[in-house]
This record gives C-alpha cells, structure tokens and sequence, in this order.
C-alpha cells in the first residue's frame, strides 16, 4: 500500500460524442478520494456517469481531462489489464466456452503463476463464494445467482488491490438480491480489500457502504456516508433521491448560525429549521421534511404557534391512510391543498378505530426543527 | 408457430412437393446402373458406368483442381471476410456506408455480369487464365458471404467478455485468441462450410474465368451433359451425392453432439 | 515501463501498435481493409473496365477498338434483343411468383410442424441442393425429354398417348428454374412464418376472426419479409441465368443471360456483351434499391 487512498479523482472529466454530432459530459468534474478497505458506493439514476466513472477506474475509457490514481500511481491512459483492479459485470461475462474452472483460473493464467498455485488458489475462491466443486460445470449450467457468484470469485481470486462491481445483482430476483447484498458485504470484511460499487438503488447503497457518492448528470453531489447522506442532503435531488421526502417551497427570512427561518410559500407560514450549505436571506429554497420525523396529533382548532418549543406546526386534513402493519402511512393535505406523508409507527397495539387516522381527520403536523432541512433550489 | 396438426390436404401438398424434388435425384441415381447408354430407359443393372468414371482422368483431375481451388478459396475468404464482420459489427469508421455496399454488390449482381467482369479484368492486365484466376474469383464471391454469416453470428455477442478478458490482464491480442475467436468459432465456421460449397459447386465464374488446362468438376460435369451424356454421369452425379450426404449427416451427428 | 531510449526505428514501430490498440477507428480500418482492397479490386475494377467496355466499339477480327460507340446500346433495343429482354425479365418474374405460390404452403407446413421434426424436414428439403447444381438440371433432362420418364410414366397411365416433347421448350426452362429457385423462396418465408407468435393468431381468434381470416389479416402480412427475401434472391440471380436455359432449353429458348455469354465466348463481340451486362446490372440494381427501400433488406430474418 503506497498511498493514502485507494482510488482518486482528480476532477476528472469525460466527454463522450453524440450521434446528433454533440457532446455529452458523462463525468463533468468529478473528484473523490476512496479509502483503503471501504465499501464505496456511487449511486445515481441512469444516465448520471457513474458507470462511466467505474470504467474509467478499470481502464475500459480513458478520461478527457483529469487523473485516476490508484493507490498513488496515476493511471493515465494504461490499458485495463496493466490495472491492479479487477472488474465484476452486470452480465458476469463468463467465457462460454470454458468450464467454471478455467474461468476463475484465467487471470491467475494471465499473471503466469504455477499450475498448482492455480488449482490451489481456484479452489480457494469458489469456496470462498460458497460454490465449491463447481469446477467442471459451464456457466450455462448454473443459475444466475452461481454465474454470479463465478464471476466474483473470478475476479477476486486475482487479490486486486481494488475490485469494482457494476450493478452485479441487477438481475437477480428480489430475495436472492437480499441474500447477496449481505453475502457481498460479509464478503469484502472478511477479505478486506476495496468494492467500488455501482447501483441505482438506493436502499442497496445503503445497506453495504460505508460512504456513498450520489451522483446526478455527471456530477458527484455529494460524498458521505449512509447517515450524512440520509440525514444531511447537500441538496434536494440528494433528498429526493435517498429515501422519501416531503418537500415545501419557501424563501429565506432571517438566518441565525445554523438555524434558519423560512417564509413557506403555501401555505403562507414562517418555520425554522436547519439550513443546509451557505444561505442567504431572501434566498428560494426547498423545505425537506421526511415522513417517518414527522408527529401527527389531533387537530383541536387551537391557534398554530411556536412558543418557545422546538417545533414547527402545520395544519392538513388526511385524505389517504395505508395500513402497513409496523406503520401508518398517512396522506395529507395542508391547507392550501399542498399534499405530504407522513408516516405514523404503530407504537401501540391496538385494534380501537379510534387509535388510527381515517380520511377526513383534521390533524396537526408537529415537525421538531431539526427535522426540518433547508436545502438550496437546485440550479436546472 | 403453432404445433396445431395440419391439415390432411396441407400434408399431402407437402409430400407432393417433396417428391418433386426428390425424384430427380432419385431417376438419377437409379439409371447410373442402367445398362442402356442413352439414359432413356431402363435395360438392365451394372456397374459398369462407375467403373468408366473411375478411369476417367479428365474427371479426376477436375476433382483435384475443384477440391485445391474450394479449399483455399474458402479459407482466405474465411479470414478476410471474418475480419471485416468484426469491423462492421464493432466499429465506426469512415466510409462504413460505403463498405458494406461494396460488400454487398457481389451478393446482388447477376452471377454472369460478375464472370465476364472478371474475364475482361483479367484480360486487360494480361493475367493468365487458369487455377490462379479462379481463386481469385472465388475468393471475391465468398468474402461477402461469410462476412454475411459472421455478422449474423455476432448480432448477440456481449462485448463484455473482451472487456472482462482484459481486466483479467490478458492484453488485445490474448484476448482475440483466447476469448473472442473461440466464441465466434461456430459463425465461422459455419461461414466457412458455406464459402466451401458455394466454391465447390460454383460454375457460371469459373467458367468465364478457367483457363484451357484448369477445369474444375461443375465445368467437366456442364460439357458432359453437352457431349457425352452417357450414364457415367450418373455415376459422378450419384457418387457426389452420396459423399454429400455423408458429410452432411456427420455434420449434424457433430452439431447435436456440441448441444 | 517502456525504455524512452529506444532508436528512431523501435519508437515508430511502438506507435503504430499502439494507435492499433488505443484507436477505436484504426482498428475498425484495419479490420475492413482486406475485404475493401480485394473486393474494389477483384469486382469494382472489372465492373468499372466493363462499363468503359460498353462504350467501344468491336474491330474486324474480334478485337476491341478505342471508337466512341453508343450503338451497343441502341442494339439492345432492337426487336431482336428486346424481345430476350422482356422475355428474360417474364421468366425471371413467373419463377419468382410461382416459386412463391408453389412454396408457401410448404412453408408453412414447416413451420407449423413438430418442433422435433422441423430440422429434419428442413434438412431433407435441403438435402438436394447441396448437390451440384448442374446435375440436377441433367436429371430433367433425362425426365423430360422425349420418350423419356415422363413421358413413359405418362403413356403408362394412359395419360397421353404421343410424347409431350417437352425438353428443349420454355415451359422445360420454367421447370428447371422453379427446381433451382424454390429453396430460396421456401427457407426465408419459412424463417418468417416460424417468428410469428402464436400468441398473434389466438389474440386474433379472441377477437372474433375465423381462421381464414387470422390467415389474411394476421399471418399474411407478417410473412411479407421472408417474401420479399425470397423474391430478392430469386429474381435477381433468374435474370442473370443461362444455364438452365443452355441445358433445358435448347436453341428456342434464350435469356439475357444467354447472350451475354454468347457474346464474350462465341460471338466475340465484347462491347456489345458489356453493354447487355449493364443493362441487366441496371435493372437488378432499379430492383433491389426499389423493393428494399419498401421492405428492407430481410436482414432480420438472418438472426
């Protein structure tokens, strides 16, 4: 381990040509530092580059402007195989026309290691991902979940430094997915080494990484981990993107050290709550308020204010309930017919009607000012 | 499609149209043991014509030239219009409208205008005519074929496994070796077998572009069936058809085995 | 890494490896240009010298003369040759229409066969065509002519009394060809019809439409590009042919084909053939361009 990072950008840029005869920026300044040993996650929508972005770590595009450093040595425009990482693909791309065997074998036979290293180190891998004396089978014998499972240990029996995973469970069905997110995770603690891992789904970044790069357009939004990146968004695309949210459209009044007081547009109401990156007064903004840290409690037509607690209230009528079991997931309308969820855990067991929210309740939505994020309009 | 039975009329029809192609073949075979030399009716059963045919050195000696022209043909046909699949099915480059209609142009000419062109070309450069000239003619007929076979081939391949051979450190050369030819084999060779009959049995080019001493079996066969039209014709006929058949039904036993 | 001391000579040869491996479009180039060079020179060439050869003029003894000559072309359409002309192009037509009536019925028996069996129908249909190509007009030959198995087998059945004396005739030609031609009608449309889903023909019937019906408004139009592949690769080689017209057909019968042949080897009239090869090349190319622009190349059906 020479350096500091395991992989670097630095403000990496790639254009890529359109048939029209344009341009389109795929990675458009683009610069993250990824650690030694980290589950690293780049999540987006498609389209965003982060594909791209792994590619240009493993060698397959080289960038129009900027480095790929990995651990310390910049990469420049080296061809993939002079890479000390290796690749796992959406298709697994197993050779057809050779056994499990001579599949997980290829690299090690790439790299001229001995022949009894190979089967030693062969049979390692496939025992590591739990197909063990898969060995004379063709991949088109197996399962997609074992066509997988090959090509992870194909990649990993090479001990990269670095191994980066593009979309690998994309198509398996929803439980094996579940089951191989966690295998994966066990797996990279066990062996220790750096996954670069690309997905669109959030909830799956989530679950495995340690730090998440969120990525829109090209861009890298924001770098961190789960929980910054769930309870911190940088921006709204951040907080739509991750999770759900309820978002209100409001204007800057007064800003004091991180707390922040918001004229709301509709319906017309001042509350506080923390703002997100440098503000301004008289600034536009977007009003992030999650559904499970929200409060609901029965409206009594008393007068909506602050006094001295810590909260905001709002005012709505609930037009939709959907009971879910561990929670509610209720549907309203604030005054002015601006529409939110908010999700009500089912802390208590109960069948009494009266316990649940139905259509028609007037309700009051207690939302504590540090629920309540004040995040910069995107700029287009 | 359905596997509704068909009906009774569809069924005959069909069995009809069956013995309208067979029974030449058929007529063919069964009058190479007739006695009587004019292929007109049946006299009596002998061998006698095989045995004509065996000693017949203009025959062998078309055979061998057939055989040496079919197998070098399809094999630089084979490699060139191999190539020039992978460039189409991969690339972008300039002029690739331009190339594939140049592909294309052999396929959709008249077999006759391509024959004479190829006669007054060689001709005008004062290139003797003879085996040389139709090899070359061979080869410019089979290249768009295979090419065209390849490329069907390659419509499903996952460029990936190139990809993924490289990131396992195999540079661009291993991985063609390793990787990308053993997958595209089967096209290939399925482009081959086709260049080879296409050039085995190949007479309207060979006939513009054949020198006096360089006949092949299709021409020898043409001015039999001009001249001689004895039964040792049927003999040739019969005999060829058994080896085609035979190498045909290895290559299905082949094929079912592989799957 | 790559020592940077290597000499003029080993630093040039470094660079052109590795524009072939990074250059997305120097490989491409490299890859097609075999196929461009020898097929520019192999068939471009010659069509081009053809064309030139079209506009000369034939000397005393045979050989060619560098004389402005468009009289090549007037020939063409002398009642003479543009009888073979339009008589070619009605043969070529006729194979192609009865090659599509007579095969797609047998088409479609193929594809609505047993899946197991459909290979092995195919392959026996197949089968013959892998023979040469000659010998199989040799054997009409041998059934048609007079007092041959036809007409044997005729008389026998007490059919027809007289030999029908039917080789050497166009009706001989039309046999031979629709022999030649029908695999080539019979696997693109059989390729087409196997694509149809069933699915189609029950939504069809769901929908109130009896088999008859399903067949015209469903089946029909969608077997339409095993047709035209069928058609492209019948009509455009039928117009060339002269073979079976050699064999087959005796001294009446004669197609372009026939005196494009007979002028670069008997006549010897080169100018004279180069422009008839022009013109049939003319109007194969007014019929490809024409029907794929309607219907596409049929490509599909290849995968």
């Amino acid at each position: 381990m020479k350096s500091e990072f395991a992989v670097e950008f630095h403000d990496i840029v790639k254009i890529f040509p359109t048939p029209e005869g344009g341009q389109v920026h795929a990675v458009d300044h683009v610069s993250i530092n990824i650690n030694h040993g980290e589950f690293f996650s780049l999540l987006g929508p498609s389209g965003c580059g982060k594909t791209t972005s792994l590619r240009l770590m493993a060698g397959f595009e080289w960038p129009t402007s900027g480095d790929v450093v990995i651990d310390g040595e910049k990469m420049g425009r080296k061809p993939p195989y002079l890479r000390p990482v290796n690749t796992v693909f959406q298709s697994y791309a197993l050779f057809q026309h050779m056994t499990v065997f001579q599949n997980v074998a290829f690299g090690l036979e790439m790299e001229k290691v001995p022949k009894d290293e190979i089967n030693r180190r062969v049979s390692e891998a496939l025992e590591m991902v739990k197909l063990p004396g898969m060995g004379k089978r063709k991949p088109k014998q197996l399962s997609g979940g074992q066509q997988q499972r090959i090509a992870l240990a194909r990649a990993l029996v090479k001990r990269p430094e670095v191994l980066l995973l593009d979309e690998p469970l994309g198509a398996l069905d929803l439980k094996l997915r579940k089951e191989m997110q966690l295998e994966l995770k066990a797996l990279q603690e066990q062996v220790g080494i750096t996954f670069i891992y690309v997905t669109h789904d959030q909830e799956e970044a989530l679950t495995m990484s340690n730090r998440i790069a969120v990525m829109s357009r090209g861009k890298a939004l924001q770098i961190g981990s789960s929980v910054e990146i769930y309870e911190r968004p940088n921006c709204r695309f951040v907080a739509d993107f991750i999770g759900e949210t309820n978002f209100l459209s409001g204007t800057v009044k007064a800003i004091d050290k991180d707390k922040v007081r918001v004229e709301i547009t509709s319906p017309k109401q001042e509350i506080s709550g923390i703002g997100i990156g440098n503000l301004s007064v008289g600034q536009a903004v977007a009003i992030s308020i999650r559904p499970e840290k929200v409060h609901l409690i029965d409206d009594d037509g008393s007068e909506v204010t602050d006094q001295g607690k810590k909260e905001n209230q709002l005012h709505g009528r609930v037009t939709a309930t959907a009971y879910i079991g561990s929670d509610t997931r209720v549907v309203l309308e604030l005054e002015t017919g601006v529409r939110m969820k908010v999700w009500e855990q089912n802390a208590i067991s109960t069948l009494d009607p009266e316990a649940y929210y139905s259509v028609g309740d007037a309700v009051r939505i207690i939302v504590p000012f540090e629920n309540t994020l004040v995040i910069p309009e995107d700029v287009g | 499609m359905s596997e509704k039975k068909s009906s009774i009329w569809l069924r005959i029809y069909s069995v009809l149209v069956y013995g309208f192609i067979y029974a030449p073949i058929l007529i063919l075979i069964v009058f190479s043991f007739n006695t009587q030399k004019l292929n007109i009716r049946w006299e009596g059963f002998t061998f006698h014509w095989y045995e004509v045919l065996f000693k017949d050195g203009q025959v062998l000696l078309a055979t061998k030239n057939t055989v040496i022209i079919a197998i070098i043909s399809t094999v630089v046909a084979t490699i060139i219009g191999t190539m020039a699949a992978l460039a189409m099915q991969r690339y972008r480059f300039p002029f690739y409208n331009t190339s594939e209609t140049l592909m294309y142009i052999p396929i959709v000419i008249p077999e006759v205008v391509m024959g004479i062109s190829l006669l007054v070309f060689f001709v005008m450069i004062k290139f003797t005519l003879g085996i040389t000239t139709i090899i070359l003619s061979h080869i410019a007929f089979n290249v768009p074929f295979v090419t065209l076979v390849v490329r069907a081939r390659l419509h499903g391949y996952d460029r990936a496994i190139d990809e993924a051979s490289m990131d396992l450190g195999a540079n661009e050369i291993t991985t063609f070796r390793r990787v990308t030819l053993p997958t595209i084999m089967p096209g290939v060779l399925s482009g081959a077998m086709l260049a080879l009959t296409l050039s085995l049995d190949d007479y309207v080019i060979t006939y513009f572009t054949a020198g006096p001493g360089s006949t092949t079996l299709p021409l020898r066969v043409y001015s039999m069936v001009r001249f001689i039209v004895t039964p040792e014709i049927n003999a040739l006929s019969t005999i060829w058809v058994a080896i085609i058949f035979i190498i045909l039904v290895i290559g299905q036993i082949a094929q079912s085995k592989r799957a | 890494m790559i020592s940077e001391q290597a000499s003029g000579n080993v630093k040039q040869k470094f660079s052109l490896t590795r524009l072939l491996r990074e250059n997305q479009i120097a490989q491409g180039l490299f890859l097609i240009s075999p196929a461009n060079i020898y097929l520019f020179i192999f068939i471009v060439l010659p069509l081009i010298l053809v064309a030139g050869l079209s506009f000369l003029s034939r000397g005393t003894y045979g050989q060619v003369e560098f004389r402005f000559d468009i009289t090549n072309y007037t020939r063409l359409f002398d009642p003479l040759y543009g009888k073979i002309l339009l008589f070619s192009l009605g043969v070529g037509l006729g194979t192609t229409v009865i090659c599509l009536v007579v095969g797609y019925p047998l088409a479609y028996f193929l594809a609505h066969a047993p899946t197991k069996q459909r290979s092995l129908l195919l392959f026996l249909i197949l089968l013959p065509f892998w023979t040469n190509f000659i010998i199989r007009i040799f054997a009409w030959m041998i059934i048609l002519r007079s007092g041959g198995v036809l007409d044997s087998l005729l008389q026998w059945l007490h059919i027809t009394q007289a030999p029908l004396n039917l080789l050497y005739s166009p009706t001989a030609v039309m046999i031979g060809m629709v022999y030649e031609y029908l695999p080539f009608v019979v696997l693109p449309l059989y390729t087409s019809l196997e694509k149809i889903e069933n699915s189609l023909l029950e939504a069809a019937s769901d929908l109130g439409a009896p088999p008859w019906k399903a067949f015209l408004r469903v089946t029909l139009p969608l077997s339409v590009p095993g047709m035209i592949a069928g058609t492209i690769l019948t009509f455009i080689p039928s117009m060339g042919m002269f073979v079976v017209p050699d064999i087959l057909g005796g001294a009446k019968t004669i197609l372009i084909g026939n005196v494009i042949r007979n002028q670069f080897l008997t006549a010897r009239d080169w100018p004279f053939g180069s422009a008839a090869s022009m013109i049939l090349m003319l109007l194969t190319m007014i019929f490809t361009l024409y029907y794929t622009r309607k219907a596409g190349f049929g490509e599909e059906l290849l995968v």
